[in-house]
């Protein structure tokens, strides 16, 4: 473990800023992209269904 | 064109291999591909979701602190995988299209379709969290070298195609447009790999070489194949589910 708390882990050595902000931006455009093409997929059975 | 020995059956169809490369090409038809793509989705999605937990997990807990960047090489897990991807997917989407454009087949311009947005937002991804690694590290959010310029041009290339393609309503023309543009800017692939080695760029060298052991701790390097692999499971599963509404939609 690499961490002695969670305020250290939170800080990053003083590069928490880049670090979280890299992983919150990346995961956030990819769970968007995910949403997205779902509910695309989803609209686009149900006008095939009817 | 008939088998002469088996009337009815095309010669083509006689041919050795032919048979295997039948099963594949019943893949090719939009209802087989929407079909097994249906089938796989659940676990494309899973495998993206456990190898990326996984990853994180040893990238930020197993993988120790660097010795010259500090913490903030943590951003490695994210950006080196997004760069491969973005150019990985444009080769992939350049050959899907080319593969329409020569045999007129439906499917592979859908393919190439599907793939635009995704490779656009690798690309974007790449670009981001170089940018917010390259601050604390070279002190400055941006620099025109021949890397960060070269990965630039692939974004706005994935943004041509998908704009290309969207503003021309008959789809074979603008299947064949596309084409046209994703083959010339495949040459812009090998620039943006080989650029650090052509020119003199801030940007690091590769990060891993295919003819050399990795420069990188093993538990830094297990996070960086984990994160990749949760990169390619995520990118097959979306443009998977891109590629079936594509396919119901074009159907109506």
């Amino acid at each position: 473990m690499n961490w002695p708390s969670l305020e250290a882990f939170l800080y990053m050595g003083g590069h928490g800023l880049y670090v979280w902000g890299s992983y919150v931006l990346t995961i956030g455009l990819l769970a968007a992209e995910a949403w997205f093409v779902l509910r695309r997929q989803r609209r686009a059975q149900q006008e095939g269904a009817r | 064109m008939q088998d002469r020995a088996h009337p009815g059956r095309s010669t083509l169809a006689s041919l050795p291999g032919a048979e295997a490369a039948g099963r594949w090409t019943r893949f090719a038809s939009p209802p087989r591909f929407y079909a097994l793509a249906g089938a796989w989705l659940p676990w494309l999605w899973a495998i993206a979701l456990a190898s990326g937990a996984i990853g994180l997990y040893f990238g930020f807990f197993v993988a120790p602190t660097d010795a010259q960047q500090g913490e903030s090489y943590r951003i490695i897990f994210i950006h080196v995988p997004a760069a491969w991807m973005s150019m990985l997917v444009y080769l992939v989407l350049a050959f899907w299209a080319a593969w329409g454009w020569i045999l007129n087949a439906r499917m592979a311009s859908m393919y190439a379709r599907a793939l635009a947005p995704t490779g656009a937002l690798f690309t974007l991804i790449a670009l981001v969290t170089g940018s917010l690694w390259g601050r604390p590290t070279w002190g400055t959010w941006w620099v025109w070298d021949a890397r960060i310029t070269s990965e630039f041009i692939l974004l706005l290339l994935y943004l041509g195609y998908i704009a290309l393609t969207e503003a021309i309503d008959e789809p074979r023309r603008a299947a064949n447009a596309g084409a046209l543009l994703a083959l010339v800017g495949a040459i812009n692939i090998p620039i943006i790999y080989f650029s650090v080695q052509w020119w003199n760029t801030l940007h690091q060298g590769a990060t891993i070489s295919a003819t050399a052991a990795p420069k990188m701790a093993a538990t830094m390097f297990t996070a960086l194949l984990l994160m990749t692999a949760s990169f390619w499971a995520y990118t097959f599963a979306v443009v998977f589910a891109r590629a079936r509404a594509i396919v119901l939609e074009e159907r109506r």
